[in-house]
């Protein structure tokens, strides 16, 4: 079970990363890559609200929607949870714990549209995984999430200073450079089936 | 805002107005169906159709629905809709329909969507929504099948599905892997940005997501500072001009405008500090 469990979330983590093999989260992470703070912090508001998503939806898919067989309503009745549910931890948060608040709360608006919430709740269905590894894997992909940003901010941060041909300027080199860290990324393929399957 | 006439409104998206490749919207579903140029056209129709069906309806119930709550309304009437799409990929389009698996649920959180119901369906005509949405959607239609095809001539050596290069190049299939996708997005925002002269969003953001009522209240803020900005060069603009004009008379001038200057300066900012 534990091995199990390790399985999915180191999978999840470097071999089928969310944001560089499976393109969820591509707005946040080429918006607030430019500094390593707000990009620690994105990560771990989406972190949170993933695994809190994934608390409140598999039960919902378990229990209301296979078993009165409405699995169609899956999409509606998610986007509106991780909605309601953000909002409810903005609120929260500001009332009970200011000081997180004013590091997380700015990026909880944004997280609401973030395809990677969404989609790692579908994908959990999808999957089929339990309740438990659903949350190792959401957990997994917001760790995830956070690695691809911190690197991907430490290497904006070398491009800010280097001298890029005019045209390439912006928005191409950024996502030539997310190329090549996805490359990087596609070497941990089979790494985790070698070493614990 | 000046009326546009309706040909304008349709055919803006397609190029000038690019979602995609000009105001970078909806780039998660952009790198991730445009494995093969099909899958691309059939990701950009889907997201047409609730494009389409989405502004038609939003149109409809701007006045119906509360300003406060408009952005669930949206996503309700957003996510019915792609339900409609999903059972109808699954009873006649079973392959695409497994190919695209997840993005289609996923279309729910497409900034473009959203972000054309907040930024034009809620402002504008049934049928203005409606053209808008057309061409909207067949821009990233558009964009979608050419990013398709290149990757799909790269990466698998066919396109639309047909042998075409057996012997001249061998297919590199990286081009159909993620990598691909960010490399050949980049070399094709390099070509927009060429070809518009960095007209293109210079930024990547989630300011893009216009749905976002933080992100829009950012928005109005940078517009409003560049507003006071450009009036206040302006003003320096006339200043020095009275100044070459009469040298003489210009002391004391200077010395009463400087004043108002700042006066304006202090005002707009206690104006934003107010918004916020």
């Amino acid at each position: 079970m534990m091995t199990q469990l390790f399985i999915i979330i180191m999978g999840v983590i470097l071999v089928n990363n969310y944001v560089l093999a499976q393109f969820l989260g591509i707005c946040p992470f080429l918006g607030v890559s430019k500094k390593l703070n707000s990009a620690v912090g994105m990560s771990l508001a989406v972190t949170f609200v993933m695994v809190l998503s994934t608390v409140a939806t598999w039960p919902i898919q378990t229990f209301l929607l296979d078993r009165f067989n409405i699995g169609y309503m899956q999409t509606v009745v998610f986007i509106l949870v991780i909605a309601a549910l953000v909002q409810l931890v903005e609120l929260a948060l500001k009332k009970y714990m200011p000081p997180l608040y004013r590091s997380l709360g700015v990026y909880l608006p944004l997280i609401t549209t973030n395809c990677c919430v969404l989609g790692v709740t579908v994908n959990n269905i999808d999957s089929s995984y339990n309740f438990i590894e659903s949350i190792a894997n959401s957990f997994g992909a917001g760790i995830g999430f956070l690695l691809a940003m911190v690197l991907f901010a430490g290497i904006r941060g070398k491009m800010e200073n280097s001298d890029i041909p005019e045209v390439l300027k912006g928005v191409p080199s950024v996502l030539i450079a997310a190329s090549i860290l996805s490359v990087s990324f596609m070497g941990f393929s089979g790494v985790v089936e070698g070493i614990f399957g | 805002m000046e009326k546009e006439s309706k040909l304008r409104i349709l055919t803006r998206g397609i190029i000038k107005e690019n979602p995609t490749l000009v105001l970078l919207l909806g780039t998660c579903p952009f790198l991730a169906t445009s494995t093969s140029a099909l899958n691309g056209a059939g990701m950009g129709l889907s997201a047409m159709a609730v494009l389409v069906c989405s502004n038609i309806v939003i149109s409809l119930l701007k006045d119906i629905i509360p300003d406060k709550v408009r952005i669930p309304c949206y996503i309700v009437v957003i996510a019915g809709f792609v339900t409609v799409v999903q059972f109808l990929l699954q009873a006649y389009l079973p392959d695409l329909n497994a190919s695209l698996g997840l993005y289609i649920p996923l279309i729910v959180v497409n900034c473009i969507i959203l972000g054309r119901a907040e930024m034009f369906a809620s402002k504008n005509s049934v049928i203005d929504s409606a053209l808008d949405g057309i061409g909207m959607g067949l821009g990233f239609t558009l964009a979608l099948f050419v990013m398709g095809a290149i990757r799909e001539f790269l990466g698998s050596g066919t396109v639309l599905g047909m042998e075409v290069t057996t012997d001249l190049i061998t297919p590199m299939s990286i081009f159909i892997l993620a990598p691909g996708g960010f490399f050949v997005f980049g070399i094709l925002t390099a070509i927009v940005n060429k070809i518009t002269g960095g007209k293109m969003n210079r930024e990547f953001s989630c300011s893009g997501c216009p749905g976002d009522p933080e992100t829009i209240r950012a928005a109005e803020e940078e517009a409003r500072r560049i507003e006071a900005l450009k009036a206040e060069a302006k003003k320096k603009a006339e200043e020095k001009l009275n100044s070459a004009s009469d040298a003489a008379e210009q002391q004391t001038a200077s010395d009463t405008q400087i004043p108002a200057d700042s006066q304006a300066a202090t005002d707009s900012q206690t104006a934003k500090g107010g918004d916020r």
